[in-house]
């Protein structure tokens, strides 16, 4: 079970509470869990990642264990505190406009 | 006792403003969608409950809402934008191609005949369509594929296609209008567009009277007079009386002939209305004074309308898709402005109130006169 943490525009998009929990078929990386994300809430399709190009919104990051893992390659493994549910798997939008 | 519903987008979120007839008490309610913004809101003609709303985040991108319940309530449709085939090049400001990508709708305009069909004109510029009551959208590829695209060249706001006119005797006609790069028509729904911009003249391009890279701000029609269209380009007030296929200049005494937003009455197609804003450079009115300008000719002969508008110390904007006019009669005529006020007026003009005063910035005015 993978927990996903939504900034506030798309929990309230996809009306959900502030944590999201997920079954992930396979390995767990950023894109099994965007998948299964989508997957579960199709509304959130397109404002995390591009539509065509699946790349992540540019104002958007990903967060887990105090680590910044934007710039990971989408296959590579979450660690283990996040596959195992003991740490959330964060979206964050940028702190930046009005 | 008829009654209007007017929509309005602004900067965080969307607001429905309903009155009786006689449009003197309000009721407001929202925001709706609240942070996100609101392009534009507009109501079916044939399904007045049927809204579209365009919500947009800099963060997460373009949603399209729906609501069934004239603004109650909403739920988000389809949101995936895809141009038809390769998308291509246009003009980046230095003039270098620059890659087309999907960034926002600016304008929602429902079909005169069938709630579920809607047009989108979006940035970078290109019309979608949906039947489906917004679900799924596919470009109208025609118009962006016609020979031009690969030369237009974003406005200061964007290379947004922000004005779509159906025909209303005329099924397979309509208008579109993009910043910057001009007016275009389609005589067989879409499939194939041609600029109409003859008679345009814009000293800032480096052809004046060029085919295409007038900055179109707004056109308007009369439903009864459709071959009659007006226009707010960057500068100069313009009119056609052959469905685009040739322009004048109409601004005549006008202190300024930069703006945005421009209508028509509802029951005086020679009536128009714009709202002059000093210069491109200084997006404010002249003087500090809020005027409206009414011409009952069609253009040339302008009058100020300004009772009940602020006439000091007013710097605020009004933006392209932030007036419209009701059917009732007398007309309505409403706007909104960055500042966030809803100006409405229930005599055509000749007296003006605000319905609101504290919105967030006012994107979009739509009104929906109902039975």
């Amino acid at each position: 079970m993978i927990r996903v943490e939504l900034p506030a525009h798309l929990r309230t998009l996809a009306r959900v509470d502030r944590e999201v929990q997920l079954d992930v078929q396979g390995p767990a990386t950023q894109r099994s869990v965007l998948d299964a994300l989508e997957a579960r809430y199709p509304v959130l399709r397109g404002t995390i990642r591009d539509h065509v190009t699946q790349q992540r919104r540019p104002f958007l990051r990903f967060f887990a264990c105090q680590e910044d893992l934007s710039h990971e390659p989408p296959d590579a493994p979450l660690p283990d505190e996040v596959t195992s549910g003991k740490e959330p798997f964060l979206i964050i939008g940028a702190i930046a406009g009005g | 006792m008829s009654g209007v519903r007017v929509l309005v987008g602004t900067r965080k979120g969307a607001f429905v403003l309903t009155s009786d007839g006689k449009r003197e008490r309000w009721d407001v309610s929202g925001p709706f969608l609240g942070g996100w913004e609101i392009y534009h809101v507009k109501g079916s003609p044939v399904d007045p409950n049927r809204l579209y709303a365009s919500q947009s985040s800099g963060w997460f991108g373009q949603q399209i809402q729906r609501s069934n319940d004239g603004g109650k309530t909403w739920e988000p449709v389809g949101n995936k934008f895809v141009y038809d085939g390769i998308p291509g090049t246009h003009q980046w400001y230095d003039g270098t191609p620059h890659p087309w990508e999907f960034k926002r709708v600016w304008h929602l305009e429902p079909s005169l005949g069938d709630p579920d069909t809607v047009y989108a004109g979006v940035e970078d510029a290109a019309i979608f369509r949906t039947t489906d009551g917004g679900q799924t959208w596919l470009e109208l590829s025609g118009l962006r594929g016609h020979g031009t695209g690969p030369h237009w060249s974003p406005g200061a706001g964007g290379m947004c296609l922000h004005t779509i006119l159906i025909d209303p005797s005329k099924p397979d006609r309509m208008f579109i209008a993009i910043s910057a790069a001009g007016a275009f028509r389609t005589d067989d729904a879409g499939k194939t567009w041609r600029p109409i911009n003859r008679g345009l003249r814009s000293e800032h391009i480096p052809d004046p009277t060029a085919e295409i890279g007038h900055c179109v701000h707004r056109i308007a029609m009369h439903r009864s007079r459709p071959d009659v269209l007006f226009m707010q380009k960057h500068w100069d007030v313009m009119r056609s009386n052959d469905g685009g296929d040739s322009w004048k200049e109409v601004s005549g005494n006008l202190p300024t002939d930069f703006g945005f937003p421009i209508d028509v009455h509802a029951h005086e197609p020679e009536t128009i209305y714009v709202v002059p804003i000093k210069s491109d450079s200084e997006h404010y009115p002249p003087e500090g004074k809020l005027r409206v300008y009414r011409s009952r000719t069609g253009g040339n002969e302008w009058e100020a309308l300004t009772k009940g508008l602020p006439q000091r110390d007013c710097y605020v904007n009004v933006l392209r898709d932030a007036m419209a006019v009701d059917s009732l009669d007398k007309c309505g005529v409403y706007f909104g402005t960055t500042g966030g006020q809803v100006y409405a007026s229930a005599d055509a003009g000749d007296n003006w109130t605000p319905i609101v005063r504290d919105l967030p910035a006012v994107v979009s005015v739509e009104v929906q006169t109902l039975p």
